[in-house]
């Protein structure tokens, strides 16, 4: 029982340094994707609840890793039911017109100390514009964790259309936050 | 000095008082008035004003506590009967009760909504709680029923605040208005 126990605690430890590790698989229940939008200065969060993601990553080949992201806009939190209804409107997302949001990455560029910078095309709401991500990268028992975090422009998206484009009220620059576990590829 | 001195308000009581009265209000209407608005930038900046002169009303009343608590307020006058003292000092409690507890519900609310209050934009203020949309929803009813409450009772106390004006004619409005005093003279 004891010798089975240590056996399981070893290889559980030798596993994921044995052999060079390709990350394939996203854990969508334990991974978030969230966003911090400012309205009057106050900060506000939300989330998308289903996105899909592909995703292969040797942190030993980090520039010859790949991911793409598909997002159900409808998934969004946008705070309160009250904005989550807004948002579904032409104006902001436009759900019926575009119910997906993608990401595609372009290259992926090691900084050094399992830091990187993620550079892709980001889709919303028909327009693609090239965005860059920084992110760390770390090894939870099996799995791989990416955090990083980026800001972009909404009104770069058309996001918040109409009397919503001032940005007095809701600040134009909104904070997105990933947090991304992957298993290892099968 | 100013424990003892109970013939006036010292003007720090005055502007006080006037100062919350005045911020409490425009920010009741207000209350009324923003949640029927649909959805808009204006809403939402409504809603920030809202939240702001409230948030004044209860750092105001920190300072006005303070005051109370180190001064004694002038005698009412010996015309009243013993009943109409103690209904004035009742409701002067409770006046100060609400306007602690209106503003303290509608922060605690907001935190339980998920939304932080900033003050004026610029000073971020601690959540009371977690983000809870049950909890929320009672602090909302508690927020409103206070409110109304409040301005309730505040109808009465300037009602017999003019009553001793004009039906009394003692000198209980004027010494919280001392301008009225100036003019009538
Ligand atoms: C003297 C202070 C205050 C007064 C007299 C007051 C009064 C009111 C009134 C009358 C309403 C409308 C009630 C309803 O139908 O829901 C309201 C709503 C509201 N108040 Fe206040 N309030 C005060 C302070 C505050 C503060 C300090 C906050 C938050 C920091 C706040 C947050 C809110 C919010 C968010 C609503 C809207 C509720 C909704 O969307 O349905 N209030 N207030
Ligand atoms: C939101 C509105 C108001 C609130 C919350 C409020 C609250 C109070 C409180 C708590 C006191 C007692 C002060 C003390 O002695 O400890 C007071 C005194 C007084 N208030 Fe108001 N008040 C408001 C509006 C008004 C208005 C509109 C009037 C006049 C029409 C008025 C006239 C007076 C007078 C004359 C006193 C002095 C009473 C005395 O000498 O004993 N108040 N007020």
């Amino acid at each position: 029982m004891k010798k089975s126990l240590l056996f399981a605690a070893a290889t559980a430890i030798a596993i994921p340094f044995a052999q060079a590790t390709e990350f394939g698989t996203l854990l969508t229940d334990k991974s978030t994707l969230s966003f911090v939008s400012k309205q009057m200065g106050v900060p506000v969060d939300g989330s998308f609840k289903r996105f899909k993601a592909t995703l292969a990553f040797d942190p030993a080949k980090p520039q010859s890793g790949s991911t793409s992201f598909d997002l159900d806009m409808a998934s969004i939190d946008a705070g309160s039911q009250e904005a989550n209804d807004e948002v579904a409107d032409a104006k902001w997302f436009n759900l019926k017109q575009y119910p997906r949001a993608s990401f595609k990455s372009s290259a992926i560029k090691p900084l050094g100390n399992n830091r990187f910078e993620l550079h892709g095309a980001l889709t919303i709401k028909g327009t693609s514009k090239d965005v860059v991500a920084p992110a760390s990268f770390k090894q939870d028992g099996v799995n791989g964790v990416f955090d990083g975090a980026f800001t972009l422009k909404r009104l770069d998206f058309k996001i918040g259309e109409g009397e919503w484009a001032d940005t007095s009220t809701v600040a134009d620059e909104v904070q997105i936050k990933f947090h991304l576990v992957a298993a290892p590829k099968r | 000095m100013s424990r003892l001195d109970t013939t006036a308000y010292t003007r720090t009581a005055i502007v006080l008082h006037w100062l919350i009265a005045v911020l409490i209000l425009v920010a009741f209407p207000v209350g009324l008035y923003m949640v029927g608005l649909k959805l808009s930038p204006q809403k939402l900046a409504i809603y920030s004003w809202h939240k702001w002169a409230g948030m004044t009303v209860l750092a105001l009343m920190v300072l006005r506590l303070i005051w109370r608590m180190t001064h004694r307020p002038p005698a009412l006058p010996d015309s009243m009967r013993p009943l109409e003292k103690r209904l004035a000092q009742l409701v002067h409690w409770m006046l100060y009760l609400l306007m602690v507890a209106v503003p303290l519900a509608g922060w605690l609310f907001s935190s339980a909504k998920g939304f932080p209050v900033v003050w004026f934009g610029v000073l971020p203020l601690p959540d009371l709680v977690g983000k809870d949309a049950a909890l929320a929803e009672i602090l909302h009813a508690a927020h409103e029923v206070l409110a109304w409450t409040l301005i309730v009772l505040v109808a009465g106390h300037a009602a017999a605040a003019i009553k001793h004006h004009v039906v009394a004619r003692d000198d209980v409005l004027t010494r919280m208005l001392p301008f009225l005093k100036r003019i009538g003279s």
